[in-house]
């Protein structure tokens, strides 16, 4: 029998056939809900299937559907009830006859339906750009803004705003509202993180939604009736879960809003730029905003592979640090007049050439990127040299936080920097060091005096090689101290606790003359090792990807990474 | 494809160019001479007083209607900031010559109640400054006009808009929020929104703006 591969045909998608704006498209029967069960598709998915926005407020993907704030209202055609034989009208033609809904009351009106809450029926029709879909958008958005303040020129959502952008797309200049505004509660705490602007709410109940189904904490609901139903908190319980921010985020409007952004800038002047959160080893992939080398905020960018739409707030609000103006700026090398990049890099490969093989350890923190930590490998191969990191531990939670700290404890571990448990080295070099085996250290990113290695230990180093952003007791004593960049101010690749390698981009320039890790350790590799390697942080990638077995396996590189990365086997 | 621009060969008369110069003195001096016979001098010297010299700066030159002015920073009849610092001028202006620095959670409280904030600093590099009116134009509080009546005994008619912008380094021509104020003067505002909004809000017994209920 010739040797024929078998091909499983995937199992096939039950679809539906629809016609969206008078074209027919099949779009699948089944579509995930926000817990990830497959649910009948809705009227709002399927014109999303055929490139068209249904606009909406209330429906979030990641949220239980509601239905109640309107917006998604869109005309549409259904087949007539089953007559006495059992058979649904036909046309003529023996085709199934669909019939534009009208009101039951008053035959000439259409009757839209809500396209986040109604589930597709083969053969309908939906006219998602007719002008009586584009009266109810209009209609719906004149009663949203009855009571709505404008106070765009004082409220931070101004600019990623969906009441901005669906007057401006789907609304009408003109309001018939000739009466007085319901007055509500402005600038409202809520919470230690989290402002309440009342008067701009529409209501959606996106906010007590996401907190109660999935930060698990029912703290938000709705008071009061009618026009005066306010957000609010229960008396004497703030909204201070670890959460609270992806409630501004996902909230449509600016009612709620970030204390911490509060006023600091517009959002139309923010740049962009993909990142991660190094706050634990789940890595939540985050947008930066920031405006001429200021940072101003962090977002969760969605990655369902990872953190979905959400952060928590304590990862998304820890990036002060990088603005401060303690961090460590200039070269220092002791006993040594260089002090420019290239004379300190050439030096300390001098004094590397005559240290004997063995002689050597490093200890390179788990807060390094990939490329850092392989880099680094690579010198201790030439030395044979004893290496660790050092493990950082503290609480996890049911949703995102990890109870390991570093946000590459695994890159460490796949690279071969540390073993199995982090800092399970550490007594060895410490006694190296102490017996007089050990006479060279280089330390990245760790004030080592905290792990078991005094600072006495230190003062019998021949040479001590410290990089750092921030000044500490193991930066005192260092020989050649070299300032290295915060995660926002360099390149590189993070694999965090499941095994997801993911790429942060820079976002802001190094203060003074700090450099990021990956350039210059690629320079002093060079100059010890002769081995040419890459100036670029993809060549960099892509050649460790071809050294490290688990990403060889996966053949990974950096192009292929893309915005959401690629998991490994860890 | 390139074209071959034939030059035209000059004759040494003609490359001396002193000829050509002459000849154009000679337009000059021509108008210098025909003005006084000119349409344009006997309208403007129907009453017999024209000078087509001012002593500047004690005269002031009179602008015509269309002339813009520079830009400045208004406050209204209380004596309020009207600027809630939104940044609209700023992301308009087309050279840039607008820098605002937002106010932040805990900066000063805004003049006005319930206008919430204002800026903190606000620059405008009168250098960089082309008096387009862009930030006239786009500003939603009306609190920012390009040089209107910023000096005692305000009249329409002779009303001095800015052209006489100096200053003797490059420091001195960017005009920081005080100086913004202080050339903007009032602008006589009848709308007062903020304060309508306040006002309306207290009215219907809610809770009063501007006051924060803290979650207990
Ligand atoms: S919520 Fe939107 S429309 Fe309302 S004031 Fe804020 S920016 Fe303007
Ligand atoms: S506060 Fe925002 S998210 Fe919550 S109901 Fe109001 S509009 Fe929706
Ligand atoms: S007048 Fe034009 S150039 Fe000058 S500040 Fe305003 S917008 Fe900018
Ligand atoms: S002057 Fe007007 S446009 Fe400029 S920031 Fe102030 S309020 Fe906004
Ligand atoms: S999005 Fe459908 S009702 Fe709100």
């Amino acid at each position: 029998m010739p040797d024929e591969a078998i091909i499983e045909e995937p199992p096939a998608i039950e679809t539906i056939p629809v016609k969206v704006d008078g074209r027919e498209i099949s779009v699948p029967k089944l579509t995930p809900d926000w817990q990830g069960k497959l649910v009948p598709t809705t009227v709002l998915q399927a014109c999303k299937h055929a490139g068209i926005e249904i606009p909406h407020y209330c429906y979030h993907p990641k949220l239980p559907v509601a239905g109640n704030c309107r917006m998604c209202l869109v005309h549409v055609g259904m087949p007539g009830r089953p007559g006495p034989d059992g058979k649904p009208p036909m046309n003529e033609d023996g085709s199934l006859k669909i019939d534009p809904m009208v009101l039951p009351y008053e035959r000439g009106t259409p009757k839209g339906v809500i396209g986040c809450a109604t589930n597709l029926i083969p053969g309908m029709e939906i006219y998602a750009s007719s002008p009586e879909t584009k009266e109810m958008r209009e209609a719906v958005l004149e009663s949203l803004l009855i009571n709505h303040p404008l106070d765009c020129t004082i409220c931070d959502q101004a600019g990623e705003c969906k009441l901005q952008e669906y007057s401006m797309e789907h609304g009408q200049a003109e309001s018939q509202f000739a009466e007085q505004k319901v007055h509500k509660p402005k600038a409202v705490d809520l919470g230690p993180r989290i402002m309440l602007d009342a008067e701009r709410c529409v209501l959606c109940t996106r906010c007590i939604r996401f907190s109660a189904d999935i930060a698990g904490d029912d703290a938000l609901g709705i008071v009061n009736r009618g026009s005066y139903s306010t957000i609010a908190t229960f008396p004497g319980a703030p909204f201070d879960n670890n959460y609270t921010l992806n409630t501004a985020d996902i909230c449509p409007v600016g009612a709620l809003t970030s204390k911490d952004f509060r006023f600091q800038m517009r959002v139309w002047f923010l740049k962009e730029t993909n990142s991660l959160c190094t706050g634990c080893a789940t890595g939540c992939n985050t947008v930066i905003g920031s405006r001429e080398n200021k940072m101003y905020r962090q977002e969760p960018r969605e990655n369902d592979a990872v953190n979905g739409p959400w952060m928590c707030d304590s990862g998304r609000l820890d990036y002060k640090w990088i603005a401060s103006e303690k961090r460590l700026k200039e070269i220092r090398s002791q006993n040594s007049e260089a002090r420019s990049w290239e004379a300190v890099i050439a030096e300390i490969g001098g004094k590397l050439e005559g240290v004997a093989a063995g002689s050597m350890a490093i200890i390179a923190s788990a807060r390094q990127t990939n490329e850092e930590l392989y880099l680094l490998k690579k010198l201790a191969d030439k030395f044979e040299a004893i290496t660790d990191s050092v493990p950082r531990n503290g609480e996890g939670d049911h949703l995102l936080v990890n109870a390991d700290k570093n946000p590459n404890s695994n890159g460490a571990r796949l690279i071969g920097i540390a073993g199995e448990t982090l800092g399970a080295n550490l007594p060895a070099i410490a006694e190296g060091i102490e017996s007089g085996t050990i006479k060279t250290l280089i330390v990245f990113g760790e004030d080592v005096t905290q792990h078991g290695i005094s600072e006495t230990l230190l003062e019998k180093m021949d040479l001590l090689i410290v990089s750092d952003i921030f000044p500490n007791a193991t930066t005192a004593k260092a020989h050649y101290l070299l300032p290295g960049c915060a995660y926002a101010e360099k390149r590189g690749t993070f694999t965090n606790t499941k095994g997801q390698v993911q790429k942060f981009m820079k976002a802001l320039d190094a203060p003074g003359n700090a450099r990021a890790e990956w350039e210059f350790l690629h320079e002093l590799v060079e100059n010890v090792t002769g081995q040419n390697g890459f100036s670029t942080i993809e060549g960099l990638f892509n050649q460790m990807a071809t050294e490290v077995d688990v990403f060889k396996a996966k053949e990974l590189n950096w192009a292929a990474l893309g915005d959401d990365g690629v998991t490994v086997e860890i | 494809m390139a074209i071959k621009v034939q030059r035209v060969k000059l004759s040494l008369w003609e490359r001396l160019f002193i000829p050509t110069l002459w000849n154009g003195f000679k337009v000059t001096l021509g108008h210098f001479l025909s003005f006084k016979k000119s349409k344009v001098y006997a309208e403007k010297n129907k009453d017999n007083k024209f000078k087509a010299t001012l002593s500047y700066p004690e005269e002031l030159w009179t602008v015509p209607p269309g002339f813009r002015g520079a830009p400045y920073l208004v406050s209204d009849q209380d004596a309020a900031t009207k600027c809630v610092s939104c940044q609209l001028c700023e992301f308009v202006c087309p050279p840039k010559a607008i820098r605002i620095t937002p106010p932040g959670e805990d900066g000063e409280a805004a003049h006005r109640e319930g206008a919430e904030k204002m800026p903190k600093e606000f620059e405008i590099d009168m250098l960089r400054c082309i008096f387009c009116g862009y930030c006239e134009e786009v500003c939603p509080e009306e609190a920012i006009y390009l040089a209107k009546d910023y000096y005692e005994g305000y009249d329409d008619e002779k009303m001095r808009r800015d052209y006489a912008l100096t200053g003797s380094n490059r420091e001195e021509m960017i005009f920081n929020k005080d100086k913004l104020l202080e050339r903007g003067g009032t602008h006589h505002d009848r709308i007062k929104k903020w304060e309508k909004k306040t006002a309306d809000a207290k009215a219907q017994e809610t809770f009063p703006v501007g006051e924060n209920p803290k979650a207990e």
